[in-house]
């Protein structure tokens, strides 16, 4: 028999050791279960990355209803659950959303932030903006990271490539003028010649090939 | 674990050489050799520095080692400058393990194949004789820098001296000798074995074993590496490094799907 939710809580409540703790979120995580946004979301403030793996994976799969209290939580001033929760809404993509990773994108002290964030803007679920909002917020993504392919840190600038891949491949052309998408291919073209992480020289041909095909 | 934030402004240039030159305080010495390390200071003004600092006796810590020595041998590493191979030689024979290792480490950094020889003189005895030192939290060599430092340095002849290591009772070692011995043969079985170590149940062994996957470029490890039990930042650099050793071999003009694979993984743990 499947165990029920307050059952998962409790096996979480009685967990002595890391790997106790962790195992008892991922069970928490894959009822997907809407009651369990606020135990998620505190799991994040546990040191223990592989709680928080697994929380933040459930968070994404509960998506929108989720959102509030990550917006809320990202006032906070818990650092380590900020960074985790960044990551989960970057991955849920709902535009209430699209401030926070924008900021954090290009100001976040710590890379893997801005990382995660940078692939946020990317996987922004445009179809969920207002139809005349689209257009502009795509033009803000693409802008936005086009200035995170500045970033001193190779993965964070591999991050935006994987999003200017992604917003490129969204854009509605018959409203959009072409100049953006020749932008982000001069930009891409740029950084396979002379990023200096082979890495980010190898995604930004990958995203180049996939943008022409 | 989140990455470290130096703050790299707090020294110039001018005051890091500056403090290196000086005598009269060794923590601001100390520093100072690190910091040009890491900046990646490599003028030869700054190497000579260096190469003095290999020989301080002012700079000393309760057990007796000598911290200056250990970052000044570490720095020289990342520096390029063969003119401190012959100094991080003498290092070797310093009775600071660490000095030792540091240096052992930044040989295997600057790939001079003469140093090749006087490195596998410490292998010497095998693994019967790589015992923990009396008293002391460590080994008798740090043998695990020593072995990965003659991979590094392509030492193929070493292959059979290093192989008795697979079985070494500290798994670092074990770890090291897999790692060093797939450089030098390129043969998957030693490969496999850091593969399986990602599998282990200590987190620091997952996070060492991820590393030197990457180092090594073992490209049938990428999926494992994914679902490892460890920090998206360590997966990303171990990843980048398969793919990298990857491109650099390849035609540049083309993606295998190999290295697309590696990037696909990569994107999921962004």
């Amino acid at each position: 028999m499947t165990a029920t939710l307050p059952q998962l809580l409790e096996k979480l409540d009685q967990a002595a050791t890391a790997d106790q703790v962790r195992f008892a979120v991922e069970d928490i995580a894959a009822v997907k279960d809407v009651e369990s946004v606020p135990i998620l979301i505190r799991v994040l403030g546990y040191n223990n990355p592989g709680a928080a793996v697994a929380a933040v994976d459930g968070l994404i799969q509960i998506g929108e209803p989720a959102v509030l209290s990550l917006i809320e939580l990202l006032d906070g001033y818990n650092y380590g659950a900020r960074a985790w929760a960044l990551r989960a809404l970057s991955g849920i993509g709902d535009p209430r959303g699209m401030d926070l990773v924008v900021k954090a994108s290009l100001e976040d002290f710590a890379l893997s932030v801005r990382r995660a964030a940078a692939r946020g803007v990317g996987t922004l679920h445009w179809e969920q903006f207002p139809p005349e909002a689209i257009a502009p917020a795509q033009q803000r993504a693409i802008e936005t990271l086009i200035k995170v392919c500045d970033d001193p840190e190779w993965v964070v600038r591999y991050a935006a490539v994987t999003g200017l891949e992604r917003v490129a491949a969204q854009l509605n052309t018959a409203l959009q003028s072409k100049s953006i998408l020749a932008e982000i291919k001069t930009l891409l073209e740029k950084l396979v010649a002379d990023d200096e992480a082979l890495a980010v020289q190898g995604r930004a041909r990958l995203a180049l090939m996939r943008i022409s095909d | 674990m989140e990455e470290s934030q130096i703050s790299a402004k707090s020294l110039t240039l001018e005051e890091a050489i500056a403090n290196l030159r000086q005598t009269q305080d060794p923590d601001l010495r100390y520093y100072a050799a690190w910091w040009l390390g890491r900046f990646q200071v490599k003028q030869p003004e700054v190497v000579d520095l260096l190469i003095s600092a290999l020989a301080d006796e002012d700079n000393r810590s309760p057990d007796g080692g000598y911290p200056l020595r250990r970052n000044a041998a570490r720095a020289l590493g990342k520096l390029s400058d063969l003119r401190a191979v012959p100094a991080l030689l003498d290092c070797l024979q310093c009775d600071d393990y660490y000095v030792r290792g540091a240096a052992i480490e930044s040989l295997g950094e600057l790939g001079d194949d003469r140093t090749i020889d006087p490195l596998l003189r410490l292998l010497a005895g095998g693994v019967d004789a790589a015992t923990m030192m009396p008293g002391k939290p460590h080994l008798v060599q740090p043998y695990d820098l020593l072995i990965e430092a003659l991979g590094s340095l392509g030492a193929t002849d070493a292959a059979s001296e290093i192989e008795p290591f697979l079985q070494h009772f500290a798994e670092k070692v074990q770890y090291a000798a897999a790692r060093s011995l797939y450089q030098l043969t390129g043969k998957a079985q030693y490969g496999e074995i850091l593969v399986q170590a990602l599998d282990g149940p200590d987190l620091q062994l997952r996070r060492a074993a991820l590393m030197d996957i990457g180092a090594v470029g073992y490209m049938p490890g990428a999926e494992a590496i994914a679902n490892t039990l460890a920090e998206n930042s360590l997966k990303l650099i171990s990843l980048k490094g398969l793919l990298e050793n990857h491109l650099a071999k390849a035609d540049s003009q083309h993606l295998s799907d190999e290295a697309i694979y590696a990037m696909d993984l990569m994107d999921s743990l962004l």
